[in-house]
């Protein structure tokens, strides 16, 4: 159960990541999670939306350079240890999280996990196995 | 080959036609042209001190601008009566360059074009499309004389005056095999064919294409070649000599032969105009061997490219040049070294989804600084950090290998580089007094 995911390559300068987010308000497309990497004089910002194509569609046409990956929403519980457990259960099966960002959930008492892994259908197997569920891309829009 | 015992003339002796020649011609021009006159007697020089090729070395340069403080018939060294042409350069730079061609200038530039056309593997039995300009420009008569010359079907389908509808259902109807154009309009006679529904395989017969009067690149090449089904090659010449063919790729396509019975090339350092070795990049000189209306003594070509004088593999002994590397005046000197922006723009185009849109900044903070835009486009971005610095990574390793110095890469956000319509300002100089 994958839930795609929208990147954009930015430079890192003032008024970048409020034009990529005018771009999707403009077009009435949500964003569910968020996070910005940087790297000196460029960085990426990847978003998880409700729309993924329409978001690339857009911000495609207003010049950025887009990708659509395909990453895991984990749910955990928002508790102390419940990324611990996801961390090691990963890390012991030898998935590798090339990265990760994390949001809480509203007033659910739950936090979900975005994180991309070198391998999707092992880190399923595993997670499944724990007992941790992954959160379809509707569901992701349920909370 | 065309004339084989001169194309395979042992060097040896091909040195020795050369000194022969460039005697008769120093004492040609020394004799009939009183600019040459005047500046041998500047430079204390006789014909008779030029005892070997090595002395070529002790003559002063010509530089387009002499040709242009001669315009239009100063430099001639036969009287207009002898004169059956003139071609003129277009002086978008100022004053333009006059050319005079007597008879035997004609045919004896027909015989190199010829012998150039043929060096490329096409015969008297091909069908060869020249859709070069012919007019002022030397491009479309050249082109057809020597293709006459050989004996080949010419049609001059004369690019400008023939519309590009017209040159491709020549193209299809009557057959063309050689196609003779500039690299552009060859692309976008392909672009045009393709939107007719043309299949190039099916509907049209070329094997081969002659290519030149602009730089291009190997990606060009591969491009056309894979949009027309043909094999592609690189011609170079010089309105001020006598247009194209003074140097044509041959079928091993390693460079082209500079035609040493009718030219001597020499490599200069375009800053100090030492004579380099062969191997070293460097300004192209030629002095003509066989020129009769307007011989020229070292002209500057303003043209960089690198010699090789080792033998090739088609059995030819004339000396090669490479591609054009930039224009002298194009050069830039970072650090003591010299850059041209082709060789940026050749490493970039060498990178899948790189290289269509890059800027070169040049900013002196102690040392100077090098700095290369590239936009990032779908087919290389990353979601992954580590990736794109492996790119930029990638491009900074490759451009150093090429450039002897270190540049600075900089991913940066497609659309960010100014867009201008035609040449695009490739070069922005930062540096104090430059700007």
């Amino acid at each position: 159960m994958v839930v795609e995911q929208v990147s954009v390559f930015v430079e890192n300068k003032p008024g970048r990541l409020s034009k990529v987010t005018e771009v999707l308000g403009e077009a009435g497309i949500n964003i569910r999670a968020l996070s910005i990497a940087e790297l000196g004089e460029f960085g990426v910002i990847r978003l998880v939306v409700d729309k993924p194509h329409e978001a690339r569609a857009v911000l495609t046409n207003s010049g950025f350079t887009v990708g659509i990956n395909r990453v895991l929403a984990i749910e955990m519980g928002d508790e102390p240890g419940s990324l611990a457990k996801i961390a090691s259960a990963l890390g012991n099966a030898g998935v590798n999280i090339d990265y990760a960002y994390a949001f809480i959930a509203g007033a659910k008492e739950k936090a979900v996990l975005i994180a991309r892994v070198d391998d999707i259908r092992k880190a399923e197997d595993v997670l499944s196995r724990e007992g941790i569920r992954l959160l379809a891309a509707e569901e992701l829009q349920g909370i | 080959m065309f004339e084989p015992d001169m194309e395979t003339m042992p060097l040896k002796e091909l040195r020795e036609l050369q000194l022969e020649r460039l005697r008769a011609t120093v004492r040609y021009c020394y004799e009939h042209v009183p600019f040459y006159r005047k500046r041998f007697r500047e430079a204390q020089l006789k014909p008779e001190d030029i005892r070997s090729l090595a002395d070529l070395a002790r003559i002063p340069f010509t530089v387009k601008d002499d040709l242009r403080d001669h315009y239009p018939y100063g430099i001639l060294a036969k009287p207009l009566k002898e004169v059956v042409r003139f071609h003129s350069s277009s002086g978008t730079t100022g004053i333009p360059t006059v050319v005079g061609y007597t008879k035997k200038d004609i045919s004896t530039w027909a015989r190199i074009m010829a012998r150039g056309i043929a060096t490329t593997g096409a015969t008297s039995e091909d069908i060869v499309q020249v859709a070069y300009g012919y007019g002022l420009f030397t491009g479309g008569l050249g082109f057809h004389y020597g293709c006459e010359e050989l004996g080949a079907a010419t049609i001059p389908a004369g690019g400008g005056i023939t519309p590009t509808k017209r040159q491709i259902q020549i193209m299809k109807d009557m057959h063309s095999t050689v196609l003779c154009c500039t690299p552009s309009y060859a692309l976008y006679l392909a672009e045009e064919a393709r939107k007719e529904g043309i299949d190039p395989e099916k509907d049209f017969s070329l094997r081969i294409g002659i290519f030149g009067a602009e730089p291009w690149s190997e990606a060009t090449r591969k491009k056309i070649e894979a949009a027309l089904n043909l094999r592609a090659h690189d011609v170079y010449g010089l309105s001020e000599i006598w247009g194209p063919g003074v140097g044509m790729e041959c079928e091993e396509r390693t460079g082209l032969h500079i035609w040493g019975d009718h030219f001597i090339m020499e490599v200069i350092d375009p800053e100090t105009g030492e004579v380099l070795e062969p191997g070293e990049k460097g300004e192209l000189v030629f002095t003509t061997l066989t020129r009769d209306a307007m011989p020229l003594l070292r002209y500057r070509s303003r043209d960089i490219s690198v010699v090789d004088e080792e033998p090739c593999e088609c059995g030819r002994t004339h000396p090669r040049m490479l591609r054009i590397l930039g224009r002298s005046d194009d050069m830039l000197i970072i650090r003591g070294v010299n850059v041209f922006p082709s060789q940026v723009e050749h490493v970039l185009m060498r990178i899948p989804g790189i290289g269509d849109h890059y800027q070169i900044i040049i900013d002196r903070d102690i040392l100077d600084v090098l700095r290369v835009k590239v936009e990032v486009t779908p087919e290389v971005f990353s979601d992954k950090l580590a990736e794109l610095e492996a790119l930029r990574r990638r491009v900074e390793e490759e451009l150093a290998a090429v450039l002897n110095v270190g540049a600075k890469v900089e991913l940066v956000e497609p659309g960010t580089i100014p867009r201008t319509p035609g040449k695009a300002q490739r070069v922005v100089d930062m540096r104090a007094g430059k700007i």
